[in-house]
């Protein structure tokens, strides 16, 4: 096992991930430097994934402004694709937006603002109000409905990342190929394979793992890769829509921070 | 009719809409929000000399849609869905009524489909009985994630759509057009999942269930019941404009429907007013998988084309097709799909 797993992981924000990384560590290293920036934050937000396209939302245009006050209180306006889109993902997106930027050291008051969506209003004030009791990494706000979908979503991501890898691996694939020899022969796919299994707390030895993280066995595996294909096709077709829909509504600037 | 290399083609234009979205007709931003986001769907996939403004999108004439269809769009007949929505826009979006007045003025080319909403209860079932006599249906369209009052959407599972469906099968109302696509969700109950169609299809074996717009964005998700279930048909409103914009990810969606389901479960519909007939056949009848995607997904033959185009929609409809069109029954360049043979891959949940 060389995944390393983070308890409560199942949330799509995994503690390392909610803490900035490597810049948080280096942002502790002195009084002066706790102060956040726009790409602290932006380095931060690059951590919300869009859990149906598996996309990180600054990469698919949905962060539209992002702006610190003199006090270090951050504003943040997220857009989508369409008026009538998913508000259940809406509201996971703009809920994980609000624990990445909480949890970035020396930030005030922190305002994520969906705009142009036909449930705003109750997404705006539902996560504001959950912010205020919920810990921070409580993003579902203890709805079991919305933390069901996110995990099916994760686990989609999942399926479609090990086919890439099957991909990578070509010939040299089997079903007993651990996670450390495919990592020297395909060491990208790998890492994406594993960054999907800490979001979903999964651990598994095996390259190619069910939901369980139990290994594929030989015949099965041709199977189970052509399923893991239609799944890919669809999260990318999906990714491919979004972003034509995002251009056609916003135009094709689509990154307010370069 | 569509002619092309010695090749004649017969059009069935699976889904097709006579709307009224205009500001006038509009109740509240929501039946606002919603022409906008067609309006979206229409001006991020069409090509450019098919465009139009978002006024001329909201409504046009009568004249313009047999234009549109018949005389430069190849159609030979339409279906006219009807799409309700009666807490945002005035007079309904489309309803049955108005379809069918506009068809009875054009003799031969219009199939007008019903609707029914299980949130009607008993007294809706009374409706749906006079909706049939009137306009003798032989499908609905159903759009589960439709508004009303507190409500924001309804499962083809429920135990009165039960009813509803039960009530189609006695009337001879056997094609069960369902939306599951792109847009309008609720909160946290997501009316357009795909997973209710398999609880229906299910039990009603003698019904058709067409599944519009394959479910995207979950192309996966239809694919696992349709491969299940024999009744499952894929609609490929939506779908298919992304031949002219993304041919790749096209390539990719009727590569993986046809390895699923097989080439006699696929029906042609333009989506129109969203998008025109004209252009997607005609790109359609050139199109080949791409050669480097061929040994996943094979070629797409004349015979499919001529299935998906038209014949697979006639045969749900019992149309008479004339002799010259017809192709030979059975799977033919597609193979048979899996859901047609005796071993199921099992989507591993």
């Amino acid at each position: 096992m060389t995944s390393p797993v983070i308890a409560g992981a199942a949330h799509g924000i995994t503690a390392a991930e909610a803490g900035a990384g490597p810049d948080a560590a280096v942002s502790g290293a002195g009084p002066d430097r706790a102060t956040p920036d726009r790409e602290t934050a932006w380095a931060a937000l690059s951590r919300v994934f869009d859990p149906e396209l598996d996309k990180p939302i600054t990469e698919l245009g949905f962060v539209s402004d992002l702006r610190f006050a003199d006090d270090y209180s951050v504003r943040v306006e997220l857009r989508l694709p369409t008026y009538f889109c998913a508000p259940n993902f809406a509201w996971l997106m703009v809920a994980d937006a609000r624990d990445v930027l909480v949890a970035l050291p020396g930030v005030g008051r922190v305002d994520v603002v969906l705009l142009d969506h036909f449930a705003a209003e109750e997404i705006n004030a539902g996560v504001a109000a959950a912010g205020s009791f919920a810990s921070g990494f409580d993003t579902d706000g203890g709805d079991p409905e919305l933390a069901e979908l996110r995990a099916t979503f994760e686990r989609k991501a999942h399926v479609a990342t090990q086919e890439r890898l099957a991909r990578a691996l070509g010939p040299h694939l089997h079903s007993r190929l651990t996670v450390g020899e495919a990592a020297r022969i395909a060491p990208a796919a790998t890492a994406a394979v594993l960054r999907r299994r800490e979001r979903l707390g999964l651990v598994s030895g095996f390259a190619i793992c069910d939901d369980r993280g139990a290994p594929v066995s030989e015949d099965r595996l041709p199977g189970w890769l052509r399923f893991a294909r239609t799944v890919r096709v669809s999260v990318d077709g999906n990714a491919t829509l979004c972003r034509g829909l995002l251009e056609t509504r916003y135009g094709p600037d689509t990154t307010p921070v370069s | 009719m569509y002619s092309k290399d010695g090749q004649s083609y017969y059009i069935v234009d699976g889904h097709t809409h006579f709307w009224d979205g205009s500001p006038a007709n509009q109740i509240n931003r929501y039946g606002e929000g919603f022409i906008k986001c067609f309006y979206d769907y229409h001006a991020n996939l069409s090509p450019d000399e098919y465009k139009w403004t978002l006024e001329e999108f909201e409504r046009y004439p009568e004249e313009r849609m047999i234009h549109d269809l018949f005389e430069a769009g190849h159609d030979d007949i339409a279906i006219l869905q009807s799409t309700y929505l009666t807490d945002w826009y005035v007079n309904g979006f489309n309803t049955t009524e108005q379809n069918g007045e506009m068809a009875e003025r054009h003799p031969g080319r219009f199939i007008v489909n019903g609707r029914f909403d299980p949130r009607d209860g008993e007294a809706g079932l009374g409706v749906l009985e006079r909706l049939h006599e009137r306009w003798q249906l032989r499908g609905v369209k159903l759009y589960t994630a439709e508004w009303k009052g507190d409500s924001k959407g309804w499962k083809l599972s429920d135990p009165w759509a039960y009813r509803y469906l039960q009530k189609c099968q006695d009337l001879g109302i056997r094609n069960i057009h369902v939306h599951k696509g792109p847009t309008v969700y609720p909160m946290n109950r997501d009316a357009f999942d795909v997973a209710d169609v398999d609880d229906a299809a299910t039990a009603f074996p003698a019904l058709n269930f067409i599944v519009e717009h394959v479910g995207l964005p979950r192309l996966d998700d239809f694919c696992w019941i349709a491969t299940q279930e024999p009744n499952v048909y894929a609609g490929l409103a939506v779908a298919m404009p992304f031949i002219h914009s993304r041919p790749r990810y096209f390539a990719q969606i009727i590569g993986e429907l046809l390895y699923w389901l097989d080439e006699n479960r696929i029906v042609f519909g333009s989506d129109y007013a969203i998008w025109q007939p004209k252009w997607l056949i005609e790109k359609f009848v050139d199109f080949q998988i791409p050669e480097d995607m061929q040994g996943e997904y094979g070629v797409l033959t004349t015979d499919i084309k001529k299935k998906v185009l038209g014949l697979n929609a006639a045969r749900l409809y019992d149309l008479k097709i004339p002799g010259e069109f017809e192709v030979p029954e059975g799977p033919g360049g597609s193979g048979p799909g899996i859901g047609s043979g005796p071993t199921v891959a099992t989507a591993p949940r």
